[in-house]
């Protein structure tokens, strides 16, 4: 089936948005004391939750981990709030509590980013659950890394999934390096999808870095899901171009290896797709970055003019009074 | 008074909560078939009664139980499931301490996670330290969480209603030992406050601060003391977290004198945490050293005259409460 024009269009500006908003990310984090904390990127994996969130709802509910600027941009989030956040500032989407790390967006249905890694599998069969419980036309996606889908959640979280045939979506972003560790130094199978079966579950593999494929792919498991067929397991394979973290040198991640992936990015990739096909011409491009491109840096400005929270203020938000 | 042993009081809460608001949902390691078929045990009867879309018998998968509650809390709907021995919820720990108790403030106060653990507990069964570990102290350790752990019928169906309507995480950690000792039980709407110390006991002379299990205990040795003109009073802390730290002053303001009396080890256990409070807060009516009255720091072993050893009782209690007198 072709791909509307308005979704291709989407996605490309979402991946455009996402790679700009990290781009200023990266330099940012380079400042002392301007960002608390680690900083964790997915520049070259935009595809991916670009991807995936074409193809959901709004009402569908996304469960993310820590690499998850993108996931939640495509999703909707408002970049204002997520820099903010970011920065740690009061009027960031958490008020200063969650750092770029673990990012909640409730407001857009991704109440959960989650840095304990396998950590929102469970949770995304529970959303999940009461999607089904309501009976309601809507799934949950759980986007988790290959290092993830080592942990005991994840065959905890897929059987249970499977078995009371719940409307989830599992996403696993292979991007090759779980930390240190290659993708063949900590996972015996060829891929993540080969263990769809253990699960009676449909598993797919697609190329990470097509937006179009994955987009297409969640579209298929999104029908089945809500048709009541089930959860599917699609791994996206992609690269980390970064490191783990900005902080990681990336000294066990073959230079030639970083750099074959940098030439297979998505986003030109898509571009080129879409400008060949006509579907956009050059100028609505130029206009689509400049407008992205004000967008961040009113994100960016947002947030420096932000307040801090008040001290006391880490005492409030723990429990419902 | 209906008269009913501890689970069928949660029984009668569970299914009032479940009559009530169609939110609630129980789901667990044999919430509904169980591989015991006992009138007396919490969840007996339910799925009958409501039906598998409402009571889910889960697979042996304790992180996805409690992810379960997690997930469909964050959803809107009111989740209480089971862990079914309080031991096995180091298999459960993350969802329940890295995500139920964490995810509302990492989302700056937007998400609610109204959700109920419930956790069986108690040596006493010769079941062994794998089956029988009280781990209240870890939970309450936990900012984000409410810990309940009642003592009386009435107290659990009370207080487990309260948790199904509170609209955070709340554990709740029930003696296996209560299940089966009837006592008297309101019936219809009772509720019971969480974070709210019960004094089921009135004394002048000594203050016993306890909970569970260990009320009986306590409510013993207080017997057997008051024919020796002694005045113990009995506080049943209920709520672990939060606690009722006003209650407990006023009582030792009163008294002078405090033992805290609880099953679990004896090393970073709760009796720690209360007896710090009086210090801080009480040091000046106190006419006496607190003491602590608690299970030794082994694994509860499973050979008869050992797990006595293990356990509490009347005798270790009085004869702390004669110490200090």
């Amino acid at each position: 089936m072709q791909v509307s024009k308005e979704k291709q269009i989407e996605m490309l500006r979402s991946m455009l948005l996402s790679r700009r908003f990290e781009e200023e990310l990266t330099e940012l984090c380079k400042v002392q004391g301007k960002i608390p904390g680690m900083m964790i990127l997915c520049t070259g994996q935009e595809a991916v939750g670009s991807g995936v969130c074409a193809a959901l709802a709004p009402e569908d509910v996304l469960i993310s981990n820590h690499r998850s600027h993108n996931h939640l941009l495509a999703k909707g989030a408002e970049p204002r709030a997520l820099m903010a956040e970011i920065y740690g500032k009061r009027t960031g989407c958490n008020k200063g509590k969650s750092g770029t790390l673990h990012l909640a967006v409730p407001e857009v249905n991704a109440p959960c980013t989650t840095t304990v890694v396998g950590g929102g599998l469970p949770i995304a069969v529970g959303v999940a659950f009461a999607q089904q419980y309501r009976q309601e036309k809507s799934v949950t996606v759980c986007l988790f890394g290959d290092g993830a889908a080592d942990e005991g959640s994840f065959h905890e979280a897929l059987n249970l999934a499977s078995l009371w045939r719940l409307p989830v979506i599992f996403v696993c972003e292979n991007n090759l390096y779980a930390g240190a560790q290659r993708y063949e130094e900590h996972t015996a199978v060829r891929s993540v999808a080969d263990r769809a079966v253990a699960y009676a579950m449909p598993g797919e593999v697609v190329d990470g870095n097509d937006a179009v494929a994955v987009y297409e792919a969640t579209r298929r498991a999104r029908e089945l899901a809500v048709a009541g067929g089930g959860p599917t397991l699609i791994e996206c394979k992609t690269y980390r171009c970064r490191g783990h973290g900005e902080s990681d040198p990336q000294h066990y991640q073959p230079k030639d290896e970083i750099a074959a992936w940098q030439e297979k990015c998505p986003i030109p990739r898509l571009r080129d797709e879409v400008l060949a096909r006509g579907l956009i011409t050059t100028e609505e491009l130029r206009e689509m970055e400049a407008a992205i491109n004000a967008i961040v840096e009113d994100a960016v400005r947002f947030a420096e003019e932000s307040p801090y929270p008040r001290p006391e203020e880490a005492l409030e938000d723990v429990l419902v009074q | 008074m209906q008269q009913l042993g501890m689970g069928q009081a949660v029984h009668q809460a569970l299914r009032e909560e479940m009559m009530r608001d169609a939110r609630v949902f129980i789901a667990g390691e044999g919430v509904g078939v169980s591989i015991h078929d006992n009138p007396m045990l919490p969840t007996a009867g339910l799925l009958k009664e409501f039906g598998p879309k409402r009571v889910r018998d889960t697979p042996v998968s304790e992180a996805a139980i409690a992810g379960l509650a997690v997930g469909a809390a964050a959803a809107g709907l009111r989740p209480v499931v089971e862990i079914m021995f309080n031991p096995f919820f180091t298999l459960a720990s993350d969802m329940i301490v890295n995500h139920a108790a964490k995810l509302r403030y990492l989302s700056g106060g937007k998400s609610t996670f109204p959700l109920v653990v419930r956790m069986k507990s108690g040596a006493g069964f010769g079941a062994g330290c794998q089956h029988a570990h009280n781990l209240e102290a870890w939970v309450a350790h936990c900012p984000g969480l409410k810990v309940v752990m009642p003592s009386t019928p009435a107290d659990a169906k009370g207080l487990l209603k309260s948790a199904i309507r509170d609209d955070n995480p709340v554990v709740f950690i029930e003696d296996m030992m209560l299940y089966f000792a009837p006592g008297p039980v309101p019936e219809g709407e009772h509720l019971a406050p969480i974070g709210k110390a019960d004094v089921k006991r009135p004394g002048m002379d000594v203050t016993v601060v306890t909970w569970s299990k260990m009320l009986g205990v306590a409510l013993n040795a207080a017997t057997r003391l008051e024919q020796e003109g002694i005045e113990a009073e009995i506080v049943d802390l209920r709520t672990l977290s939060p606690l009722d730290k006003e209650t407990v002053l006023t009582s030792v303001h009163k008294t002078g004198r405090l033992v805290v009396l609880h099953e679990a080890t004896r090393t970073g256990g709760f009796a720690g945490e209360v007896a710090a409070v009086v210090m801080e807060e009480a040091f000046s009516s106190l006419k006496a050293p607190l003491r602590r009255v608690t299970g030794p720091d082994i694994p509860v072993p499973v050979s008869p005259p050992l797990e006595r050893f293990y356990i509490p009782d009347e005798e270790k209690l009085i004869a702390a409460i004669r110490e200090i007198l």
